[in-house]
């Protein structure tokens, strides 16, 4: 959780820039999607701390409250979603890119609309798992939004098949229709998002509706 | 400036190359697309340049491989904040393209296959700058690295090499593109960090 004194607000799907300063003025920066609606001056990141990571073992382990950080933002004018947008909504989200994809479902609950959605979010396990008790145990205020988990590598008890990759049969079944015309979010790994952003062309949906958000580890 | 990241160290690199501000250096080559990635087969691919009075020069894509091409190596860096040093291309430069095009242009506004667009000044995509690169690293290049021909034109940030190129618009006044439109720079040079409207 970060305070900004005069944030001005932020869309659902934008991010900010971090940028880290040591001691002798090295600096490094990196972005972080936005995890929640705008709060006033409080601003709300999910990191996911990377093992050889510069950046993220930092703001997972070792920055503390009352810590300055340098931020940048709001960026991104086109991964975004307006709660004034009518359309059905399928987000997409593979791993830590289901931060965005939250940001917009959470920016839905808070202004307590019903625009229908749909989210597919493919991990590995039910460990990794981001923001688990909204999803697996919605609010009232979330009605109209439902949850399809894909696992690729291991499945919680009793599911009722082996872990997989996301196929063009979650999609479908998980989805919207092409005829719903849905604005679609794809947001993850590159090879991920390709290979989802893929399916959704073959299932017939129209590219133009279809928005996409490559990230994961910099290697940096 | 002045803030510090108390306890914060940093991994800094051994090598001594200058990387423009706010960027850091990847082995990698990250791939960042607004949407799905599009396929143009060859036979329907063509490159057109239209001048601001409407005439058009179009290259299929046998003709694009039969103009004289270049192997530049250059370093390239993305608003993102990576950069890739020494990265090898082929591709046709933008003066042989240009050669006999007749324009008072100043302006130019490059389109892709599947909308995407980006636009720069036409000054920026002569002289040696710019090329339509076909082959990365000495192999094809792939779709989702912008296949089957991207503008390359690496002294701006590299949303201005845009994947997918279809053509080149001639323009009397500057007309802002897709990521342009959306809150980036309008010309983005990463030496003075122009990565969104306002730097």
């Amino acid at each position: 959780m970060l305070d900004v004194p005069g944030w001005p607000g932020h869309l659902a799907g934008q991010h900010v820039d971090v940028r880290l300063t040591a001691a002798d003025g090295y600096s490094t920066q990196r972005s972080y999607s936005l995890a929640a609606p705008t709060n006033g001056d409080r601003l709300e990141l999910t990191v996911q701390k990377l093992a050889d990571g510069e950046v993220s073992p930092y703001l997972a382990d070792v920055l503390s409250a009352g810590d300055p950080v340098e931020i940048r933002g709001p960026v991104g004018g086109w991964f975004v979603w307006r709660s004034t947008d009518t359309e059905p909504v399928l987000l997409v989200g593979g791993g830590s890119g289901i931060v965005p994809l939250m940001a917009i479902v959470r920016t839905r609950r808070a202004a307590g609309i019903r625009t229908p959605v749909r989210l597919i979010y493919s991990v590995r396990s039910p460990a990794d798992v981001y923001y688990g008790d909204e999803l697996r145990r919605p609010s009232r205020a979330d009605d109209g939004v439902d949850v399809t988990f894909v696992y690729t590598r291991a499945t919680p008890a009793q599911w009722p098949e082996p872990p997989r990759r996301i196929a063009i049969a979650d999609l479908e079944a998980g989805g919207w229709p092409p005829d719903f015309e849905p604005s679609c979010f794809v947001c993850g790994p590159t090879g991920f998002v390709e290979v989802v952003a893929d399916m959704l062309v073959a299932l017939g949906h129209d590219p133009r509706r279809i928005k996409t958000e490559r990230f994961g580890p910099t290697g940096g | 400036m002045g803030i510090f990241s108390p306890g914060f160290r940093g991994r800094r690199r051994a090598g001594g190359e200058q990387l423009p501000p706010g960027q850091y250096l990847t082995e990698d080559f990250p791939v960042l697309s607004a949407g799905p990635t599009p396929r143009v087969p060859l036979e329907q691919w063509e490159f057109v340049v239209t001048t601001e009075t409407g005439q058009a020069v179009r290259w299929s894509w046998p003709d694009l491989l039969a103009l004289p091409s270049e192997t530049p190596t250059v370093d390239i860096h993305c608003v993102t904040k990576w950069s890739k040093l020494g990265t090898a291309w082929r591709g046709v430069s933008l003066d042989v393209l240009m050669a006999g095009v007749e324009t008072a242009a100043d302006f130019a506004l490059v389109h892709s296959y599947g909308g995407y667009t980006t636009n720069l000044p036409l000054e920026d995509l002569l002289d040696g700058q710019a090329w339509i690169a076909y082959e990365y690293d000495g192999a094809e290049l792939a779709p989702v690295h912008g296949g089957p021909a991207r503008l390359l034109v690496p002294h701006l940030y590299f949303w201005k090499s845009a994947k997918w190129v279809r053509g080149i618009e001639m323009l009397l006044e500057d007309e802002p593109g897709f990521w342009e439109s959306a809150g980036y720079h309008d010309y983005g040079d990463p030496w003075r960090e122009q990565r969104y409207q306002g730097d």
